[in-house]
């Protein structure tokens, strides 16, 4: 039995108080680059004020179909970015999973799949799903090697479903079953 | 297609807007066959009072007016007006020019009649000619296969299968995701070098 569940190799997964993160969020989205890999919807540039009143509001509702989490390091606690659960359907086992590493010199050093790693224990070990999605954007390809890595399957491409730049962006689906999560984990272990 | 062509109005049935004092009494009904549920969504299915249904509909056009990011249709008989079913354009994201859609024709002794199909050219033609889309998607489940072969018939083409992402009456089931780009419809609009698109 695993009583660890939110430490990987390189990070950890923490909960964080908004004004934490807010500060974090507002300095991220300020990194164009950032934001059109992680969402379709172009940064408005909110505030530090605004990210916190928007994270307070998420606090008082309560538990939703969402799980965030902050990842820091191992070695010296840095806040380097956040992994979380969306569309969360537990009586199907099924979920989405997001991540992004705000901090730029932390990407390609296997910070991120360490970060999923540790989240899909927990998807599987905490919560029983029985699969995790993801979806990435075509021109993010340091991603879905990071995703290929960790075990995720490609399931289909949603076609010119982006417009950037003056071109058309495929989405790309990946999923990983229950099954071979478990099984790459006893071939690692 | 001019400039007047009423959108709306097909041959068989017309796109309407709901009517909130004769709409609740049939769409509760329909609520309580599970199964038109389970095909639109993946949440857990329940039946709904006619109360929940009025609170349902004032939610509805609330997000219409308030979010910019849906269309909520219901169908109607063309010459008696009587509700047949409803058809959504859902999550547009005007920056990429995308939309989800959904369909449903309520009771089972209205399908298979053409109402479904009518209505969804109309979508079709409202969400690229009107709207000036650039695709439209539909999400089904593999346990709905004539849902799959409904979309097919229009030229959507299967993108992605999102592998047991279902699980009901102890079965896994995928969930499919289908797509459908401007061109692909236009295509299907000029069929035999005639534009049908009138």
């Amino acid at each position: 039995m695993n009583n660890d569940l939110l430490h990987g190799e390189l990070v950890r997964l923490a909960a964080e108080n908004p004004e934490v993160m807010a500060g974090h969020f507002s300095r991220w989205n300020q990194d164009a680059g950032w934001v059109r890999f992680l969402d379709t919807e172009p940064s408005r540039l909110l505030s530090e004020k605004k990210w916190k009143e928007w994270l307070e509001k998420d606090l008082e509702k309560g538990p939703s179909d969402q799980i965030f989490f902050a990842i820091r390091t191992l070695e010296d606690d840095t806040l380097i970015g956040f992994i979380g659960l969306f569309d969360l359907f537990m009586q199907h086992g099924d979920a989405f999973v997001a991540i992004a590493l705000g901090e730029r010199k932390y990407w390609g050093k296997g910070y991120g799949a360490d970060a999923m790693r540790v989240m899909l224990g927990y998807a599987f070990s905490e919560l029983n799903l029985r699969r995790v999605s993801l979806i990435v954007f075509e021109y993010n390809p340091r991603a879905i090697r990071s995703y290929e890595k960790v075990g995720f399957v490609h399931e289909g491409r949603i076609r010119e479903v982006l417009q950037r730049d003056g071109k058309r962006w495929d989405f790309l689906y990946m999923g990983i079953l229950r099954e071979e999560w478990l099984a790459k984990e006893s071939m690692t272990s | 297609m001019s400039i007047d062509t009423q959108l709306f109005e097909g041959k068989l049935i017309r796109l309407s807007p709901i009517d909130h004092e004769k709409d609740p009494a049939v769409e509760s009904r329909w609520t309580h066959d599970l199964s038109l549920q389970r095909a639109l969504s993946r949440r857990v299915a329940m039946p709904l009072s006619i109360a929940q249904v009025k609170k349902k509909y004032e939610a509805i056009e609330k997000e219409v007016e308030e979010s910019h990011r849906l269309f909520h249709f219901t169908i109607r008989g063309r010459e008696d007006g009587r509700l047949i079913g409803f058809v959504r354009i859902e999550g547009i994201e005007w920056t990429h020019g995308v939309c989800s859609l959904k369909l449903a024709i309520g009771d089972p002794a209205d399908r298979g009649k053409g109402y479904g199909s009518e209505a969804l050219q109309l979508t079709l033609r409202f969400a690229f000619r009107e709207l000036n889309l650039y695709r439209v998607s539909a999400v089904v489940t593999e346990d709905n296969p004539e849902a799959v072969t409904f979309f097919q018939k229009f030229n959507f083409v299967e993108e992605v299968r999102r592998r047991k992402a279902i699980l009901r009456d102890g079965q896994t089931w995928d969930s499919i995701h289908l797509g459908l780009l401007r061109d692909e419809w236009q295509a299907t609009q000029m069929i035999g070098g005639v534009d049908h698109e009138q």
